[in-house]
């Protein structure tokens, strides 16, 4: 039996594996490419989604448990790319490689919509969630700070 | 790395063999050519010089290690270059992105030479072949080493031609324009724009037909002319796309029709399968196909290890196919592989003499008569790159061609071995160049694009084969793992007149020949020979250390443990002597001096494949990048209980690194890095703000190196296998509020890597923070997280 998987605002019906993950639906079955494989265990968060407006790990995730919810990847967080988060990433030049950030800023991106003026220790907390081998943790936080201000003054 | 390690292999160089004397043709040979270019001189055109940048010396030429390498450099801007009609400047980028800024950062060169607006230039990435834009294997801190100079004739060449273009079109002379910012100028008499202009988009056809300009007519800019260049004020090329997600990495790219494969490998180097039963695997949803892959016993280079592949029609059904896949395995010579036992056996090695690498003044006498001695043993585990991304690649073979898209470091390597393995052509192999999501030196040996390659042709259509995290952690080219023994002869006004440095560990070499149990002459390179410590009389050894796993490079190679050996220790000897670590460091390192294999007598140091004379091992330098990095980290402060700074210096890829770390130990004994100060001297500096990016991302990874990371093996096979048991630093402990300072130099000092520089440094700076801070000295690198 198929079952609707809402993905960027989109229905999908799916009537496939139901204990595929959510990052291997988007990818191989939707070709959305923004969310990323890392570790496969939920673990490193690159494949960091918005399920509900919470950050979620694509890769743990099975479509089944994901039906019926609003499924948001990095192609689905602003139209334009100027979410706050995303502009924040970009003022403070974040990225090396840039394989893991989609999975930053989706974690980001929520935290700051639940907790909009988060301590420092908050974010380091936060984001720990994360790796990003490259090393790129100082400007990670400093752009979710900013981001964070920008959210609050905009 | 491949190149050297090959090189030395054709050339059956006997790695055991005992110092030979110098190779005197090393500097002797290197012919300096001076060009004193006057502007526009040569083309036979009247000279305007005072339109003209100031260009007398503003560039002159050196050779370098690029001139060595397969392929060597091309410098055709026809190749590099093209422009459309609207002014839109495409420029190939020719070297991978991995996370260093090299996609920017070379091309970028070149668009300041021609004066090109970066909001007007896009970027294409070259697929892999050599012949046609010089060498490509990204690796050794390399890109800007050999390619400023390429780049900037290049940019210089494309300027020309639009110049004399528009001089043709205005019909004067090439004194009258310009080129200012992706249009040239018309002067007027007085040498000032007239306000008449043409865009580069205008003069692009007839400039870019033009036949090229001879080098001694171009003209360069002068250091302060420079719009990009020594600025750090661009973003990386691919920033937006990367925080869109519509960056593109090895797994993003679809193909109609493509299946989707995982492998099973033995679990140990070099078993095969004895049988496999894939009956459940072929029930689970969306397998479609069991295919058994050849592997090769090492010495093997970048042969896959072989197993098992199951093709689905999605990446899921392939992992669950695999989990489903029951195989036995065979023995394999390497089963009895313990890394708790070996590195015991590494030690018992260290402590008898070795093969003696260099010799200085009389080290045996030196010992006997010493008031006394002092000896530590520095450990370091293998390593995995763990690169985020992990490794993957999709092959596409029809019609006799294979098409490969892989993010890979060296793609005409890669079309090179995948040719040899399938015994095509390499006419019949495109290797397409993907963003790779990390690569610290695995994603040069591409086994992975082998992999798939074999798969597309063996069923027939596309596939995209994926590694899983475990994948990588299991199946790597591992960082050797490592035993350094130091050794200090003090007389009994405790000078330092004595000093060993037995190096023990599994050399890179066995993964591309015969095993030769030592490590080798260029290993030795990194941080053995070519040390800057000056102490009358030295033994600098190699203990035998067999490899029974494939050993790789891995960002900054045997730098790693040869600088926590030696820095750690030095920081031990001030410790024993009451002194402070960084005057022991200085005196240490002794008076300016470029330390010189020729002078020494000795056979070549590799100096990263550098000609001595452009590329010295300069000890002024060094102390220059200490001096520096201390005084921005306030040393000699008094701290509270609980804190402390450490100090560490080293050059690799011939830049120079110091870095300080301060530690402070919270109540559970956790440690924690409020700050760094790194002081780093690559010559003049092309893009100080990915420079700083590289710093902070090294102490992170150094952090990394020093308090996270070991590969295990038991019974042959890996024991780790995901981030849970191979962990690696995360944001709620890193080090923070790291600075970068940049010795600043003009254009003339010649510009170097930094991609791997600031690692090898890092891990003894902390450990000689934490025992400054707690007493406590780690010498066996993991030293987890608490002392």
């Amino acid at each position: 039996m198929a079952i609707t998987l809402n993905v960027n605002g989109t229905d999908h019906q799916f009537d496939g594996d139901t204990s595929m993950p959510v990052l291997w639906y988007v990818r191989d079955i939707l070709g959305l490419h923004g969310t990323k494989f890392g570790c496969g265990t939920g673990q490193c968060g690159a494949c960091t989604v918005h399920v509900d407006g919470q950050a979620a790990r694509g890769c743990v995730l099975s479509v089944q448990d994901a039906a019926g919810k609003q499924i948001t990847t990095i192609e689905g967080l602003d139209a334009d790319g100027n979410h706050p988060v995303q502009k924040a990433w970009r003022v403070n030049n974040v990225p090396q490689c840039g394989y893991c950030q989609a999975g930053q800023i989706m974690n980001a991106a929520a935290f700051l919509s639940s907790n909009p003026d988060p301590s420092a220790e908050q974010i380091d907390q936060q984001m720990a969630g994360n790796i990003c081998r490259c090393g790129c943790y100082q400007r990670i936080h400093e752009a979710v700070a900013m981001a964070a201000v920008e959210s609050k003054e905009g | 790395m491949l190149k050297y390690i090959e090189q030395a292999c054709e050339q059956n160089v006997e790695l055991n063999q005992t110092p030979q004397p110098a190779n005197r043709a090393v500097i002797a040979k290197m012919t300096r050519r001076r060009f004193i270019k006057l502007a526009g001189g040569g083309a036979g055109m009247v000279l305007g010089m005072q339109f003209l940048p100031n260009t007398a010396l503003a560039f002159e030429p050196y050779p370098t290690g690029a001139d060595g390498m397969p392929n060597k450099t091309v410098i055709n801007p026809q190749v590099f270059v093209a422009i459309d009609p609207d002014g839109t400047v495409t420029l190939t980028a020719h070297r991978s992105e991995m996370g260093t800024g090299a996609r920017t950062s070379v091309p970028m060169v070149l668009a300041d030479e021609m004066d090109a607006d970066w909001s007007r230039v896009v970027l294409r990435q070259a697929e892999g072949d050599e012949p046609k834009y010089g060498n490509q294997d990204t690796d050794g801190s390399r890109s800007l080493r050999h390619y400023v100079q390429p780049m900037r004739q290049m940019g210089a060449s494309v300027r020309f031609m639009l110049e004399a273009a528009a001089a043709e079109q205005w019909g004067v002379d090439k004194a009258r324009v310009r080129a200012s910012n992706h249009e040239v100028l018309l002067l007027d008499d007085s040498g000032s724009p007239s306000g008449e202009t043409l865009g580069y988009g205008d003069l692009a056809k007839a400039a870019m037909t033009m036949e090229l300009p001879a080098f001694e007519s171009l003209s360069f800019k002068a250091d302060d002319e420079f719009r990009y260049m020594g600025r750090g004020e661009l973003p990386m090329y691919d920033l937006h796309d990367i925080t869109t997600g519509k960056a593109r990495y090895g797994a993003d790219i679809s193909l109609d029709g493509m299946k989707f494969a995982v492998v099973a490998r033995p679990p140990v180097v070099g078993a095969t399968v004895n049988s496999v039963d894939s009956e459940a695997a072929l029930l689970v949803a969306g397998v479609e196909k069991i295919v058994e892959l050849p592997g090769a016993m090492p010495p093997a280079k970048f042969a896959p290890l072989g197993g098992v592949a199951v093709i689905a029609n999605n990446t899921w059904a392939a992992m669950k196919g695999r989990d489903a896949l029951k195989i036995e395995w065979s023995e394999s010579p390497h089963d009895s592989y313990n890394t708790t036992e070996y590195s015991e056996q590494m030690r018992a090695t260290a402590k008898a003499p070795g093969q003696v690498k260099r010799r200085v003044g009389d080290p045996d006498a030196a010992f006997a008569n010493a008031a006394r001695v002092v000896a530590h043993e520095y450990y370091q585990p293998h390593m995995q790159h763990a690169q985020m991304e992990p490794l993957v690649a999709v092959a596409d073979y029809k019609d006799g061609k294979m098409t490969i898209w892989a993010p890979v470091q060296s793609p005409y390597g890669a079309r090179t071995d995948v040719a040899a393995a399938l015994e095509m052509d390499p006419e019949d192999v495109r290797v397409d160049v993907s963003l790779l999501g990390g690569g610290f030196g695995r994603k040069s040996k591409c086994d992975f694009v082998i992999e798939a390659a074999m798969l597309s042709k063996e069923i027939g259509s596309p596939v995209k084969l994926q590694w899983t995290r475990e994948d990588d952690i299991r199946h790597g080219f591992y960082h050797t793992t490592s035993v350094e023994r130091l050794e200090a002869a003090l007389d009994s006004d405790d000078k330092v007149v004595g000093w060993r440095h037995r190096s023990v560990s599994p050399t890179i070499f066995s993964t591309f020949m015969a095993d030769p149990g030592f490590t080798s002459d260029l290993e030795a390179g990194m941080g053995l020979v070519d040390t800057p410590i000056n102490v009358p009389n030295m033994s600098i050894e190699a203990g035998e250390a067999k490899s029974h796993t494939r050993i790789g490079w891995f960002r900054a190679v045997s730098n790693i443990p040869r600088a926590f050996g030696v820095q750690s220790f030095v920081a031990e000897l001030a410790a024993e002597l009451g002194r402070d670590p960084k005057d022991m460091l200085l005196e240490l390192i002794g008076p300016d001096r470029v330390i010189d294999p020729v002078a020494m007598d000795m056979k070549d140091l590799w100096n990263y494949g550098e000609p001595y004379e452009e590329f010295p091992n300069d000890t002024a330098r060094l102390r220059g990048v200490v001096e520096l990095a201390a005084e921005k980290a306030g040393w000699g402060a008094e701290l509270p209980d609980g804190e402390g700074l450490g100090i560490a210096a080293h050059r690799s890829f011939v830049t120079y690194v110091a870095t300080v770390v301060k530690v402070k130990l919270a109540d559970d004994g956790r440690i924690t890095i409020p700050e760094v100060h790194t002081a780093v001297d690559c010559g003049f500096c092309i893009n100080p703000e990915r420079v700083a990016s590289q710093m902070e991302g090294a102490a992170v990874m150094g952090m990394t190196v020093a308090m996270h990371s070991g590969i295990n093996y038991e019974n042959g096979a890996v024991t780790n296998s995901n981030f849970h048991d191979y962990p690696v630093a995360r944001s709620d402990a890193y080090p923070q509020n790291v600075h970068t300072h940049i010795v600043e130099h003009p254009f003339s000092v010649h510009a170097t890597g930094v991609g791997e520089p600031g690692v090898p440094p890092f891990a003894p700076a902390l450990a000689n923070a934490i025992h400054a801070a707690s007493g406590k000295r780690f010498r066996d690198m993991p030293f987890g997280v608490r002392v």
